[in-house]
């Protein structure tokens, strides 16, 4: 039944269209989610009739800058002014409209000289690393370190109340911030394969920059200017406020100046500017988050969304066996002659709410047991929801996902009843660590650098098993010499980065045994080892179960391995169990023809050279 | 495998390659010791090592991107080791790469027709006929040719690993460096591009430097192997014999540790191992007392 649709995916057949957007629509989704996000509509609005207003400043001014009626000094708002004017006469309105000119240009003079400055240097400091970067860290060190305002009011005092040159100067100023933010994300990508890729096709390193690390920094660098230029804006408008303006100029802050001296006569003077600096710097602010969350993924904004309806989907078309539900008492009884099963999982469904208020399901109708002494492979590729199922065992299952049917029961209990949602956490809490452990796939991810391995290995001991400190130190070594590692003091009070892969992931096979668990679930557990060290790993395994008698779940995509240590297998693919048997029975004869192409793409026993799986078709070229 | 006759497209003479410490005055690392290896056309040359055999490394001195140390490496009669940026562009008509990852190995912000355009770019090639050429590699690795307009990440591992060797293939090299090109990809992905692999090479007779962990994909895509182990090659011979009946014991530890897809013949190596490990022992113990 399971024609192989995975097979199809990735072969030269065209996969199914991902009903996506293809490539140039794609591009473009970032300005289409800017204008979905009603923050990022509002600033855009706000941004581009302020920019319009001083574009056509000339325009719609009725008055010069500078054009005083002294007789009319203070006025109220009236038909000629419609804001009123200020204590020379000046009209407030052709002053507010000449000042958003000026005020924006200053700004964006800052933002551009900061850029100009900051950018090659990041980008050469990145790229190349070495003296460059040495030398410019120190000069941006310095730089950094220099009272900003205290130089400002210096330039003022050498160079006049030019608006330009301050401008300029705190762009020089400010310049470290662009230098640190492309220095840092040119250097995340600097050894990404791709930049690799391109050296060997032999693109010179300007074409690399530009067509490779340069479209990293862009979107940083476009949200950092928002944000910059708000601030320059900010420290314009304060350094004319403090009257060290260019008095000739109409600027924000010089109205602003102009209002506070005749706060008590007209207050509403200092209102207009005010208001004028407040929407646009809030607007600059309001853009650069409105981008930043058009930048990242919506998933948070559908997860949330979602809530609501999934809990009425998951109550929906549970699979479970109707003979359960007669047989609850307070919590749920499992059915009558399973109890001996270590674990039974029954018709287990595991999704994932999407954004369209439908349930993806990554585990579909999979049923499996494991008794004591028993090992069970879960065989399956990429996608195939082995690890789901094992993290729905151990309830570690993200937050999001869902039990959409079927039930989990560990010894005669059940962990997830028929009907259940979600792992029933209370439960197994008790189990996990205790009677139930995990070793995974990556032994490095698993283990905190912060700490000594003895530590890590005590702590839970002392914990679960409720032993003296000194009690579980004993027993750490002792389990430590089990797993075969030669000087167990020394790796007792080793970090986790002074040993070697292979060496962690005994170390984490100690601590899954530590609490003389029933169950392990072992996720991948070689495949980030070298080969020989495998198959010490696969001994040392096959060795402590049957000391201990426990069974062990061992999630593989490596057959080898199934053979190695499983005494039967499940074979599972795209969230579905397609086959499962002895190990023996799936290994030589599979029956689904799946079980039969995974089998068939192994390397081993096959005539060097010779196609594997496209002879029966005709050739790719 | 007679193609020795010729004279090989690379050769590769004591290769030496060090990276500097970064402690002060500390002695560099010194990742590859006195490597010596061939290629010749046509053909492919397995290597195969552990993590931190340095493997890869070799790789990357062919193509530029480590350091040479000491040595030499010819390519077609010219010495490579230290090519310039332009002599390397150049040379990028000849000799490609597929990397391992190809999560990473393909600009996630450039479509694919960008990707594979980049190196006929390079080499000049006007827009239109690099546009040809482009939906003439993807045809050639099984792609749609609307391909050319998606980003990488709406395609699978296994495809984007397809448009990886594409732009290994766009310039027809004659030599392309395959740095654990199929470890990311699940199992039947792994067949499928093993046989992509294999179909270029009798269609076009590139050569291939086959870099893997996997001694059972070395040996099915190589003529000959190169064992390494700490930065040396300790074994080198033709396929058949150094990947089914080593002489060096690093090989024989690596060939009985991968296990085989059968209980009963894996309970068989297992024992064989186990075996092998033991009489290994015993003589580094006798060596150890005689010295």
């Amino acid at each position: 039944m399971s024609d192989s649709v995975e097979t199809a995916a990735v072969t030269a057949v065209p996969a199914p269209v991902p009903p996506g957007p293809s490539g140039t629509v794609v591009r473009s989704t970032v300005m289409r989610r800017l204008l979905r996000n009603p923050m990022g509509i509002a600033s855009l609005v706000i941004l581009g009739s302020i920019a319009l207003l001083a574009v056509f400043a000339p325009v719609l001014a009725p008055f010069e800058e500078n054009f005083a009626n002294i007789t009319k000094t203070l006025a109220p708002a009236d038909s000629v002014n419609i804001l009123g004017t200020d204590s020379a006469g000046r009209d407030t309105w052709s002053r507010l409209l000449f000042g958003a000119q000026l005020t924006l240009l200053s700004a964006l003079l800052c933002a551009g000289v900061a850029i100009a400055i900051g950018l090659p240097a990041g980008l050469i400091a990145g790229y190349y690393a070495g003296k460059f970067e040495a030398v410019s860290n120190w000069v941006v060190s310095i730089l950094m370190s220099l009272p900003g305002l205290i130089v400002l009011l210096t330039i003022r005092a050498a160079f006049g109340p030019s608006v330009w040159i301050s401008m300029i100067a705190f762009g020089v100023l400010i310049s470290p911030s662009y230098f640190r933010l492309t220095r840092t994300a040119v250097q995340s990508v600097r050894n990404e394969l791709y930049v690799d890729a391109a050296r060997v096709s032999g693109l010179s390193d300007w074409s690399i920059i530009a067509r490779h690390i340069f479209s990293v920094v862009r979107a940083p660098i476009i949200i950092q200017t928002a944000a910059i230029a708000g601030v320059a804006i900010a420290i314009q408008s304060g350094l004319e406020f403090l009257g060290l303006g260019d008095p000739t100029k109409a600027t924000w802050g010089v109205m602003l100046s102009e209002g506070f001296k005749n706060v008590y006569l007209t207050p509403v003077l200092l209102l207009w500017p005010a208001l004028a600096m407040a929407l646009t710097i809030g607007g600059l602010v309001l853009l650069g988050n409105a981008i930043r969350d058009a930048l990242e993924d919506g998933e948070k904004i559908k997860h949330r969304k979602k809530r609501g309806t999934t809990s009425a989907m998951g109550a929906g078309p549970t699979a479970a066996p109707a003979t359960a539900r007669p047989s609850r008492k307070s919590v749920a009884a499992v059915d009558a002659g399973t109890e001996h099963h270590l674990v039974k999982v029954t018709n287990l469904g595991v999704g994932y709410p999407q954004a369209d208020g439908s349930i993806k399901k990554v585990v579909d109708d999979v049923s499996f047991h494991v008794d004591r002494g028993e090992i069970l492979g879960i065989v399956g590729e990429s996608g195939s929801g082995k690890s789901q199922t094992a993290f729905s065992i151990l309830g570690l299952l993200p937050d999001n996902a869902r039990i959409v049917g079927g039930a989990i029961q560990f010894d005669g209990n059940y962990t997830v009843a028929p009907g259940d949602e979600r792992v029933n956490q209370a439960r197994l809490s008790k189990l996990r660590g205790k009677r139930i452990s995990y070793i995974p796939q990556e032994p490095m991810s698993n283990l905190d650098p912060a700490f000594t391995i003895g530590y890590q290995l005590v702590t839970p001991m002392v914990r679960v098993l409720g032993i003296s400190k000194e009690e579980a130190r004993r027993r750490a070594l002792k389990l430590l010499t089990d797993v075969g590692i030669a000087s167990p003091e020394r790796t007792f009070s080793a970090y986790p980065h002074e040993v070697s892969g292979g060496m962690a992931q005994r170390v984490l096979i100690a601590g899954a045994i530590s609490c003389e668990p029933d169950l392990v679930i072992a996720d991948e557990p070689t495949t980030a080892l070298d080969v020989t060290v495998q198959a010490d790993v696969l001994d040392l395994l096959r060795e402590l179960q049957q000391r201990l008698n426990i069974g062990i779940i061992l999630v593989t995509h490596n057959f080898g391995v199934v053979a190695d240590l499983c005494d039967r297998v499940a074979v599972m693919q795209n969230g579905r169990l397609v086959e499962e048997g002895s190990v023996r029975d799936i290994l030589r004869n599979p029956k689904e023809r799946y079980t039969r192409t995974l089998l068939a793409s192994m390397l081993e026993g096959k005539t060097p050279m010779s196609m594997l799986v496209s002879s029966q078709k005709e050739p790719v070229a | 495998m007679s193609t020795t006759e010729r004279a090989p497209l690379l050769t590769v003479n004591n290769l030496v390659v060090e990276y500097p410490s970064k402690k002060f005055r500390a002695k560099p690392f010194r990742a590859l010791t006195d490597i010596n290896i061939s290629i010749g056309q046509g053909e492919t040359l397995g290597l195969v090592g552990e993590s931190g055999s340095g493997k890869t490394t070799l790789g990357r001195a062919v193509l530029g991107l480590a350091p040479v140390t000491g040595g030499k490496i010819t390519f077609e009669g010219k010495d490579i080791s230290h090519a310039t940026r332009k002599q390397r562009r150049t040379l990028s008509r000849d000799l490609q790469v597929v990397f391992q990852d190809p999560y990473t190995s393909l600009n996630p912000a450039l479509e694919i027709g960008d990707i594979l355009a980049e190196p006929l770019g390079v080499q000049g090639m006007e827009q239109n006929a690099a546009k040809k050429r482009v939906k003439e590699l993807l045809d050639q690795v099984g792609l749609p040719a609307d391909a050319i307009h998606r980003l990488p990440r709406e395609f699978s591992g296994g495809q984007r690993q397809r448009v990886a060797i594409a732009r290994a293939l766009a310039l027809s090299p004659k030599l392309i460096v395959c740095d654990e090109p199929v470890s990311a990809l699940d199992l039947s992905t792994q067949a499928r591009v093993l046989d992509l692999f294999l179909q270029i090479q009798r269609d076009t007779g590139v050569s291939y430097l086959f870099v893997s962990h996997d001694l059972d994909v070395v040996r099915h895509i190589s003529h000959r192997v190169a064992v390494m182990y700490h930065g040396e090659i300790v074994e080198q011979g033709p396929a058949e014999i150094v990947t089914r009946d080593p002489e060096h014991p690093y090989t024989q530890r690596l060939l009985l540790a991968s296990p085989v897809p059968d209980p009963d013949r894996q309970e068989q190596r297992r024992a064989d191992r186990h075996r092998l490990l033991e009489s290994q022992r015993h003589q580094i113990e006798q060596a150890g007392a005689l010295a």
